[in-house]
């Protein structure tokens, strides 16, 4: 105990000594892990809501029955089937606006229900209430605590009682008040089905024959869709942490080398193999519990600044509600210390084995920490070689997501492998260029120099590369999407403005109206319907030239349009088609859809779900009871302002419902924007982490330096010239490392676009290159690599020449 | 007995099979004995020395120091021996460099659990350490940390000391000094003293003298 004590007190000395490296280490280890504990954080709150969402009392994890048209259900066919014996609860869904606040309303019977977790009696000292306070259509709404402070001073809204558990933005009603709020008198959305039922009930066809049986899937719906979005927040939380332990391995790994005097005095003196490494492995731990700590206080604060936006991202994509702010939750708490202390045992695992099978009488001169043999730089571009190779083969034969992922990070791993032997020949390369162009000394040995410090640099290097690669392969591909995401907006949104009618009635008297008075009325009908197994819509679409000279289709036969306004053919969304394997020509059917082959297949992104697009004159024959409300309008600019005013004054409709495209533009490009600002957020942390990295790795080298650099000093070249040639030399090896970035950023945004996006979204976007990007990105690593050869080569210019004289002595 | 090694034999693996250091060589040594063993580079001296201090394994013979037999321990029961009952000085000094020197002085001692004030307050007084106990190595000359290397081995009062070439690194008057206080203080605390020297200077002004070739004691 007394040896384990002293050793341990030994080792902590250093670390007293060393301030510098100290801190370095710490924040190093604290960065990485305060990226991912933010995007744990911020998924871990987003899956809380995801559950509370589900495990509500409106049936989204049970079995349900829907009108087969995506109508409504009468109140009629739900007594019909309690009284045939059928255990039932009825359910209306709906969305309320109040001023600039959209809330999701859902209406339950109480009596009927099983409660789940709400709470129909009781409330707190302040908020007493009984289950008839809920009842009827002037009864209370439940809601989270977060939902009644965020809807204070919102008017026309039922008593609010505060309830835990309950999902962000709803309001939980009486169906007879939800019929109310939401003007559908007699109206239910689905009947959800409890257990158990009873056997030998009649069966549904013969009370309600227009009602089907719908599967639970709508909280396994949201998970699947929103988990592609978490797992690239979690693949890119790794991919920083694994830059951020590219710092803590080179930290350790120096403490380790420079202390290897200390160990062998320890052993010497008679501390055991045993003591000395339980020693190490515990002044390490400790290290990473009060850097792991740090990293998680640092996450939380992250975290709550991005995940007001990823709430409002995961709203606009996928409908899902988001809490905005961040609970404190253990699990990420502790996942944050569990991977600092990982981070740790991954970085030091190498060096504890090395000290583990270090004969006591090795030399205890630090070794050349840097010093990697030919050998090594072979193994490592095998070894690169073989990932890369390794990601091929599953390019051609595995599918999914985590498929994808996997080929992603085999190829940057890879990628990083090959960085030391390429960048090698590459200086070789430099170097015969020099000797043969009768280069000096001077030039001969910095060439030669350079290539000595790659192994030394390494890691840092490879950090930069993957955080570059990190960059360009997702600047290539934010910026390919936003471009075609721009022009299909362009295409998409042809008519001058949208407007909505209050009813079927109004709707036709609208379009009879509009018909004189511009160049074009488009109504949009859509119904909701199951297309192979999953949730998605039918739409009917006017037969019309802005159609026929806009719709971004992507497959097409020759007569596309003619075939969808005769009824022959249909125009389905590319997911649907790459998600069901559909090509032109495939027959679709669904309920009320008679079969019906695909003519054309077109770009939908932003929309998770399948859609299909059949004439307008099929869909109103197919689905009789979709009344048409809604309507494109095609005027010329000039005319839009003046005509939305006379409809207002003709039909009492409100701006808010006639929606002119630059708006609807406006709003889908905000939407994108805000999806992808916690990934450039995440970029330029990682970019930032890479740099520290170098600087880290540039200081630590620079202690080594000087036995290397003093004999050049000592044969002639001033300080200042040795620094200069300092700063030249991380210039070139930060150039190479950009030059080699750009293909795997590329390779990268390609994966990204037409492997991950599709498995994730089950759409394509062309690739598109941003020459601009990266020339602004490398500049900018080379300047963060500048900045961080400053410090130590304005040392090696300003070091006294005693202690230089000191590497020609026995005294060092 | 302090020290008693019997027909000792090392050999080290190199490319062209095993290069044998020492060929069955037997060394005694008496409490309060000092012991000079002197040898050209290379004959297996330093060797002999780790050997006694359970730094390495013999490949045959027996070792005991101070009643331990040596030969038969494990790293536990070597390192005990190192903390407990020998006392070591290198050429190269290998003090701790993040540590003090006072926190270098005492180090051993406390590690032995036998740290003494007093002791080590005469330690420092006698080395001409007093006002230097504040810094670290590196601001003391090679002299001066060969002195606080001394202090170290001597703190815990050791029965056997062992030193390694311990003026091999210092210039001659610097070496005289140190010298001197080593065989001072190791009389004083009746200790064993074993030096592996390549100066006949200080090998003369020991008790005894052996002297080492082709691996055998001559």
């Amino acid at each position: 105990m007394r040896g384990f004590q002293s050793a341990l007190s030994a080792l902590l000395s250093h670390w007293r000594r060393r301030p510098g490296q100290f801190v370095t280490l710490v924040l190093g280890l604290s960065l990485a892990t305060a990226l991912w504990t933010a995007v744990q954080a911020i998924n871990s709150e987003a899956r809380s809501s995801y559950d509370r969402a589900a495990n509500q009392v409106a049936g989204a994890d049970r079995a349900t029955l829907e009108k087969a048209d995506g109508g409504a259900i009468s109140m009629g066919d739900f007594v019909r089937l309690r009284r045939a014996g059928w255990l039932v609860t009825t359910v209306l869904e709906g969305r309320l606006q109040r001023g600039r606040v959209i809330i999701r309303i859902v209406g339950i019977d109480p009596l009927t229900s099983s409660a789940g977790p709400l709470n129909f009696e009781g409330g707190s000292a302040e908020t007493p209430y009984e289950i008839q306070d809920f009842i009827g259509q002037n009864g209370l709404a439940l809601a989270a605590p977060e939902t009644i402070a965020e809807l204070d001073g919102v008017p026309n809204l039922p008593r609010l009682i505060p309830q835990e558990g309950l999902p962000p933005r709803t309001l939980t009603v009486d169906i007879a008040a939800a019929q109310a709020l939401l003007q559908r008198p007699d109206a239910v959305s689905r009947l959800v089905l409890l257990d158990p039922q009873p056997v030998g009930a009649a069966p549904l066809g013969d009370i309600a024959p227009d009602l089907t049986r719908v599967e639970p899937q709508t909280g396994q719906d949201l998970a699947r869709l929103t988990d592609s979005f978490h797992l690239n927040l979690t693949a890119f939380g790794l991919l920083t942490f694994a830059v951020g332990l590219f710092i803590v391995h080179g930290t350790i790994g120096l403490a380790f080398e420079q202390r290897r005097v200390m160990f062998r005095t320890l052993r010497v003196l008679g501390v055991s193999l045993k003591q000395l490494v339980v020693a190490l492995v515990v002044e390490l731990a400790a290290l990473a519990v009060l850097a792991g700590t740090v990293g998680v206080l640092l996450g939380s604060v992250l975290a709550t600044l991005l995940l007001p936006n990823v709430a409002d991202t995961l709203r606009d994509l996928y409908g899902a509600q988001v809490s905005g702010s961040l609970g404190w939750r253990a699990d990420w708490w502790a996942s944050g210390i569990a991977i600092a202390l990982l981070g740790t045992a991954i970085a030091a695992a190498g060096s504890l084995w090395r000290i583990r099978s270090m004969p006591i009488l090795a030399s205890a001169q630090p070794r050349a920490w840097a010093m990697v043999s030919s050998k090594t730089l072979v193994m490592q571009a095998v070894s690169g070689f073989v990932f890369l190779g390794l990601a091929a083969v599953l390019l051609g034969l595995a599918s999914g997501i985590v498929a994808a992922f996997i080929i992603i990070a085999l190829v940057l791993v890879g990628s990083a492998l090959l960085l030391p032997p390429l960048a090698n020949r590459l200086l070789d390369f430099g170097q015969s260029l020099a000797r043969r162009a009768g280069a000096g000394a001077t030039a001969q040995w910095f060439w030669a120099d350079t290539r000595q410090q790659i192994p030394g640099l390494s890691l840092a290097l490879m950090a930069l590369l993957l955080a570059l690669a990190a960059n360009i392969g997702v600047g290539t591909m934010v910026g390919s999407f936003r471009t075609t995401f721009v022009g299909w907006l362009d295409q998409r949104l042809a008519a001058e403005f949208y407007v909505n009618a209050r009813d079927g009635q109004q709707g036709e008297k609208l379009k009879i109206w509009l018909q004189t008075r511009t160049d074009a009325v488009l109504p949009i009908v859509e119904t909701e319907a199951t297309l192979d197994g999953r949730k998605g819509a039918i739409f009917g679409v006017a037969n019309h030239a802005t159609y026929r000279d806009n719709w971004p289709l992507l497959e097409r036969t020759p007569q596309v349009w003619d075939e969808v306004a005769r009824g022959e053919g249909l125009l389905v969304n590319e997911q649907f088609a790459r998600r069901s394997g559909l090509s032109l020509g495939d027959e679709i059917s669904a309920a009320g859809l008679p079969p019906t082959p695909i003519a054309g297949v077109y770009s939908d992104y932003g929309n998770p779900a399948p859609q299909v697009m059949v004439g307008l004159s099929k869909f109103s024959a197919l689905f009789p009871n979709i009344p048409q409300q809604r309507f494109g309008v095609r005027v010329p600019p000039e005319r839009v302002e003046a005509l939305k005013n006379e409809i207002s004054a003709e039909f009492g409709i409100e701006e808010r419902s006639m929606i002119d495209q630059s708006a609807i533009k406006d709003l889908s490009l905000s939407v994108f924007e805000r999806t992808f600002r916690v990934t450039d957020a995440l970029n330029v942390l990682t970019l930032a982490v890479a740099g520290f990295a170098i600087f880290t790795s540039l200081l630590t080298l620079a202690t080594m330096r000087v036995p290397q650099l003093a004999p050049v000093w000592a044969l002639g070249l001033t300080q200042r010239r040795l620094a200069a040639l300092e700063l030249a030399r991380t210039a070139i090896l930060a150039l190479v490392t950009v030059v080699l970035a750009v293909p795997v950023g590329l390779a990268l945004a390609w994966l990204l676009l037409a492997v991950l996006n599709v498995e994730a979204f089950g759409w394509r976007i062309p690739m598109q290159v941003f020459v601009g990007d990266w020339l602004r990105l490398g500049l900018l690593a080379l300047l963060a690599a500048l900045l961080a050869a400053a410090i130590p080569a304005r040392r090696m210019a300003a070091m006294a020449p005693a202690d230089l004289v000191k590497v020609f002595s026995h005294e060092r | 007995m302090l020290i008693d090694a019997q027909n000792i034999h090392k050999s080290f693996a190199t490319q062209d099979g095993p290069l044998p250091v020492l060929r069955g060589v037997d060394l005694q040594l008496d409490k309060g004995e000092t012991l000079a063993l002197t040898g050209e580079s290379g004959s297996g001296k330093s060797t002999l020395l780790y050997l006694i201090a359970g730094l390495d394994s013999v490949d045959d013979g027996t070792i005991s120091v101070a009643g331990r037999q040596v030969h038969g321990l494990d790293d536990q029961g070597r390192a005990e021996l190192r903390r407990e009952t020998v006392g070591i000085v290198f050429q190269q000094f290998n003090l701790i460099p993040s540590l003090t020197v006072g926190d270098n002085l005492t180090f051993h001692a406390r590690l032995a659990g036998r740290e003494n004030e007093a002791w080590t307050a005469e330690l420092a007084e006698r080395l001409g350490l007093t006002d230097f106990l504040r810094r670290y190595p590196e601001q003391l000359s090679g002299g001066q940390q060969q002195r606080v290397a001394i202090g170290r081995a001597l703190a815990g009062r050791p029965k056997v000391v062992l030193a390694d070439e311990p003026t091999g690194n210092l210039d001659e008057e610097t070496g005289e000094q140190v010298a001197q206080l080593l065989l001072d203080l190791v009389r004083d605390t009746g200790a064993g003293l074993l030096v592996v020297t390549h100066s006949l200077r200080l090998a003369n002004r020991l008790n005894k003298r052996v002297h080492l070739a082709n691996g055998k004691l001559a």
